[in-house]
């Protein structure tokens, strides 16, 4: 629904302003990494390992150098100068965190091509560069190479056993990272409690399939030896610099592009061993090289993500008024340390959500296993925390006959409560400070558009023996969202008087070109039709992050908002020494200033003859921004069959003021889809053996619109007081809470049967061999005792 | 996800295209719609040398009913097109219900009938839906013409009757057995292969049943055809009686496999599920 926007040259932020980047996309003329086609350029493919742990005996790559239309083959010998890969900006441990909770963060570089021995199957050893893609992928089967398979160890409770089969040989163990944390005294809150609860949850392993699968294009400059590199990231400066670290080059000689990118949600987000590989032979070979990667690749090889178990358990009153929470968390990393406390302490930061827990105790270990590595995937921790303790509170109302949203709305934290403390330390290191928020009437919302009252009605009426059951969910969820440490944007006005806005923040699908230059054109008094946006160039601006953890409309939207307002400023005065009029009596008009009087200049003037107008401001939040959301959803279940259908689900969120509401609704619905992918169809799947038995979307089954179904979407909005436009920034938010939300409704479908789900996703044969095993324990207890 | 070499002819008869097969040399494969055959080429999974295109060789075009009243779909027809065509959904509606269950229509649009029938995924629609319709299958070779029935055709997983250096020409169908038909199909995401599927075909005669045909997809490494649960249907009305009484039947005789997406005895159920509203459909659409 597009709402109106008026002409005026004011008030875009708020409006529905239709996406000014969809005419080039929908008509095809985006550039993709692989619509960029420059002359003479190589095509690289990877060699990638079978073996899920094997010690490399013999590589000989003579046969596939002798391939014609072969140019190079790297192997881990020829790679040898360049630093193995470190994603340092992730495993940074914040001094605070460091300080008081003294956790354990091991780091494990990663070898750019693996050299004697290989850790997981997919994991790159030798890179080909062709004249096309195809001799490339010849050429690989002409590599031989010899394996000695060794043990596997796939599951992280296993790995973390005396004995396992180790992931890094100069470890002693596959720990990975410990730590705990905890508020009050939870043994004593524990110990007193009249109800205690605990349970085992576990989320699977999911991959974040963006539709553009990742992709690297490196050419060496031929006039200036500097090298420019396409490559789909999230963090266009942050693999700049990693580039120039590795192969000992200025980072400004370095020139990143990421402008039109097919998805991210986080796969993206983080440095690959590729993306240091294409650079590498680019410059080697004196030709630009280009490796895509595909569809198999980016199932087994890009990173995964979610594989957490909770072993948790809560302590309430008997009233259901929460007491203390214990959990333990265990992370399965895979073969490497990606992104270090990203992941496990996103979780423990989001555990509590939007409930009054005095008394917390949560641990949490990541292991080494022969998998694929992991990293961030929207929600990053999050839907992971939200499953296991949305799942606690229904069992635990389950336990004291309560209904399930009614035990929330006694734990909610209530809006006199923020900003609201809750005892643990943020991902910063500082108190952790929810800013604000109508947690309460977020799930009234939902409890009234589900129509509580309305399916327990139903639910009664319905025959108890029949075949379909009806169940509803609830889950309430906060999102630390604004990560720093800063965002940049700088704002220049151009030589024809319109004016370009350059972030460091590129887009991935959100929409930024609309969005940021809503904000620009406000804060400068244009029309945004003045402003061209450009995200993820190197070159546009020095320094910038990326767009992660939700985080660009906060940092990007903010630096924006300040550089349009000081370059405001900027054009008046220097329009008023022009006119020689006071600036404050100056008014810019399109591409023109006014003075009342009469006079006037044009932008434009003011940029010729030696002057620039241009502004760049640096955006670095002082705390994290909290938006939030109440799902809910009505579900049938077919006790035959064991398929879930949705028959309604809701989503009321909380981002803060909205910048466009067109796409928050866009970024809510895409996020929902993800999450009801995960709760339903997704699992990325591994034998015993370590091979990954999920390798194409034929079983890796990625739903589409046809499995979604319409949303009922409400908002509620409390402008943060952390940032002046008062945003807190969606893009992970509806994909946090739909596994926690669907799960419980099943269960409470399927709740007189006596079924409990600890896992999913909720296939047809996972929910129907719950069904019958809770059949098997009854027929068991109702069976006449032997004499 | 590239394919490695191979070369590639488009004959223009079927004489050429039998010779051009002959050369195992180069490990002649046939391609009509590819919709199978392409994705295996890109894993490298089939590695073909010679690539013979069928879909302009003329005499494999037709789709017909005959004098005897038999209805002839050759190797270049696409699905879709066989599912539009008036005399299938008029005289053959079970092979055009099935044929919707395909996939998406982009893959319908290219594939062919006789291609799924050759490439033979134990879980694809068609196969067990020319064992219910008791399809006969026309091969040619470097020796001549030969006719297989259904029964004979599936061999295994991924393989039939059809030898390397043959072709499917054609699939025939007789008369169906009667107004009763139905395709059912267990599946997570619409389009996708069956974890388990049913196809049924029957006849009404004095308000009992006959000719009544059961088979199976996604069962085992074959089409699965049940004939104890016919022949207990066989002369009675459908009622609950005989409802249970041929799902319990069916429950026994299955042995289905297991993979990522379903276990045995969830596939073993879901088999008894769909054939209780395929035969209820199938007896309704009789009436």
């Amino acid at each position: 629904m597009t709402r109106q926007h008026s002409s005026e040259p004011t008030g875009y932020v708020g409006q529905s302003v239709p996406r000014v980047e969809d005419e080039r996309l929908l008509r095809g003329h985006g550039r993709y990494v692989d619509d960029i086609a420059l002359p003479g350029t190589l095509e690289a493919a990877v060699l990638r390992s079978p073996h899920a742990h094997a010690r490399i005996t013999r590589l000989e790559t003579a046969a596939a150098r002798d391939l014609q239309g072969v140019h190079a083959v790297y192997t881990a010998s020829d790679v040898a100068a360049l630093k193995p890969l470190v994603n340092e900006a992730e495993l940074r441990v914040p001094p605070g965190l460091a300080e008081k909770l003294e956790p354990l963060v091991r780091t494990l570089p990663m070898p750019l091509l693996a050299r004697e021995k290989v850790v997981y199957a997919g994991q790159p050893v030798a890179l080909v560069v062709a004249d096309s893609r195809y001799l490339a992928e010849d050429a690989l089967e002409l590599v031989e190479i010899g394996y000695e398979p060794l043990p596997v160890v796939v599951d992280p409770e296993r790995a973390l056993e005396p004995g396992a089969p180790l992931v890094e040989e100069s470890w002693q163990d596959n720990l990975a990272l410990e730590l705990e944390t905890g508020v009050g005294a939870p043994d004593t809150a524990f110990r007193e409690a009249a109800v205690v609860i605990e349970e085992e949850f576990a989320v699977h392993r999911h991959v974040p399939s963006p539709i553009e699968t990742r992709g690297v294009l490196a050419a060496p400059g031929a006039y200036d030896g500097r090298l420019t590199v396409w490559a789909n990231t999230q963090t266009p400066h942050r693999v700049r610099d990693h580039i120039a670290m590795s192969l000992a080059m200025p980072a400004d000689d370095v020139h990143v592009v990421a402008v039109d990118v097919g998805g991210g949600f986080g796969q993206k987000g983080i440095l690959y061993v590729e993306e240091l590989l294409v650079p590498f032979a680019a410059r080697a070979l004196g030709r630009p090289v280009l490796w895509r990667e595909d569809r198999n690749e980016n199932l087994t090889a890009a990173s995964h993500a979610r594989e957490q178990t909770h072993r948790i358990a809560l302590a309430a009153d008997a009233e259901g008024r929460l007491l203390g929470l214990r959990d333990r968390i265990l992370v399965n990393f895979g073969a490497s340390t990606m992104t270090g406390l990203v992941v496990p302490y996103n979780s423990v930061i989001h555990l509590l959500g939007p409930y009054r827990v005095p008394h917390v105790d949560i641990a949490v270990r990541a292991a080494l296993t022969h998998t694929t590595f992991t990293s961030p995937y929207r929600g990053a921790g999050r839907p992971e925390a939200v499953f296991a303790m949305e799942r606690a509170l229904d069992r635990l109302a389950r336990r004291l006959g309560l209904e399930p949203s009614e035990l929330r709305r006694r734990n909610l934290i209530t809006p006199e409560e923020m900003p609201y403390r809750t005892g643990l330390l943020d991902r910063s290191g500082e108190k952790q400070e929810y800013d604000s928020g109508d947690f309460p009437e977020l799930l009234r919302r939902a409890v009234d558009h589900i129509d509580l009252r309305g399916v327990r009605k139903r639910q009664s009426e319905a025959a108890r023996s029949g075949d379909q059951r009806t169940g509803v969910g609830f889950a309430v969820y906060l999102e630390a969202t604004g990560l720093g440490p800063f965002e940049s944007a700088r704002l220049t006005v151009r030589p024809n008087g319109q004016l370009r806005l350059a972030i460091g923040a590129p887009s991935q699908g959100q929409g930024h070109r609309t969005s940021m230059a809503q904000i620009a054109a406000d804060a400068v008094g244009v029309p945004m039709e003045s402003v061209d946006v450009l995200g993820g160039d190197t070159d546009a601006v020095p320094h910038g992050v990326g767009t992660i953890a939700s985080r660009a409309l906060v940092t990007a939207g903010n630096a924006t908002h300040r550089a349009g307002l000081a370059l405001r400023t900027r054009i008046l005065d220097a329009a008023a020494e022009r006119l020689g009029v006071p600036a404050e009596e100056l008014s810019i008009d399109g591409t023109r200033v006014r003075h009342p009087g009469g006079a006037e200049t044009a932008l434009a003037a003011l940029v010729a003859d030696g002057a620039e107008l241009s502004e760049t401001a640096y955006f670095r939040p002082g705390g994290f921004t909290y938006a939030s959301g109440a799902h809910a959803a009505v579900v049938d279940v077919d006790t035959r069959t064991g398929h879930v259908s949705i028959e309604k689900y809701v989503v009321v969120h909380d981002a803060g003021r909205i910048v466009n509401p067109v796409i928050a609704e866009g970024q809510i619905t895409g996020g929902v889809a993800q999450g009801i992918a995960g709760a339903l169809y997704e699992e990325m799947i591994y034998g015993p053996d370590g091979q990954p038995t999920t390798t194409t979307y034929m079983d890796y089954l990625l739903p589409t619109s046809s499995e979604i179904p319409d949303l009922h979407l409400d908002e509620i909005v409390t402008p943060s007081a952390l940032n002046d436009l008062g945003v807190k920034g969606l893009g992970e938010g509806g994909a946090i809470a739909p596994q926690a939300v669907l799960t419980n409704a099943v269960e409470d479908a399927l709740t007189p049967l006596g079924v409990v789900v600890r896992r999913g996703p909720l296939t047809p044969d996972r929910v129907r061999g719950r069904i019958r095993e809770a059949q098997a324990v009854h027929s068991e207890q109702a069976a006449p005792v032997p004499s | 996800m590239k394919p490695g070499p191979f070369d590639y002819e488009a004959p223009a008869s079927l004489t050429e295209a039998v010779r051009l097969l002959a050369d195992q040399e180069r490990e002649a494969k046939v391609l009509a719609g590819g919709q199978s055959l392409i994705p295996m080429l890109n894993m490298r999974l089939a590695r073909p040398g010679l690539l013979v295109d069928i879909t302009r060789v003329p005499e494999l075009s037709g789709l017909y009913v005959d004098e005897a009243g038999h209805l002839h779909v050759g190797a270049a027809v696409r699905q879709a097109a066989a599912a539009a065509a008036p005399e299938v959904r008029a005289g053959w509606p079970l092979l055009a219900g099935a044929i919707a269950h395909i996939g998406h229509p982009q893959i319908r649009n290219r594939g062919t009938v006789c291609g799924s029938l050759v490439h033979h995924d134990p879980a694809a629609e068609l196969p067990a839906a020319s064992l219910a319709l008791e399809a006969r299958f026309t091969i040619v070779g470097p020796g001549g013409n030969r006719t297989v029935t259904a029964e004979d055709f599936f061999v295994s997983t991924f393989q039939t009757a059809v030898g390397p250096d043959e072709i499917l020409t054609e699939v025939v169908f007789p008369p169906a057995p009667g107004d009763g038909w139905s395709f059912a199909e267990h599946v997570q995401r619409r389009g996708d292969f069956a974890a388990v599927g049913v196809a049924v075909a029957l006849a009404r005669r004095q308000n009992a049943m006959h000719r009544v045909r059961v088979v199976f997809c996604g069962a085992g490494p074959l089409p699965v055809r049940v004939p104890e649960a016919e022949s207990a249907l066989e002369g009675r009305p459908l009622d609950a009686e005989a409802l249970e009484g041929a799902t319990a039947l069916a429950g026994a005789a299955l042995d289905p496999p297991k993979d990522v997406h379903a276990s045995a005895e969830w596939r073993r159920e879901g088999a008894q599920t769909l054939l209780r509203q395929a035969l209820t459909e199938a007896w309704e659409r009789t009436a």
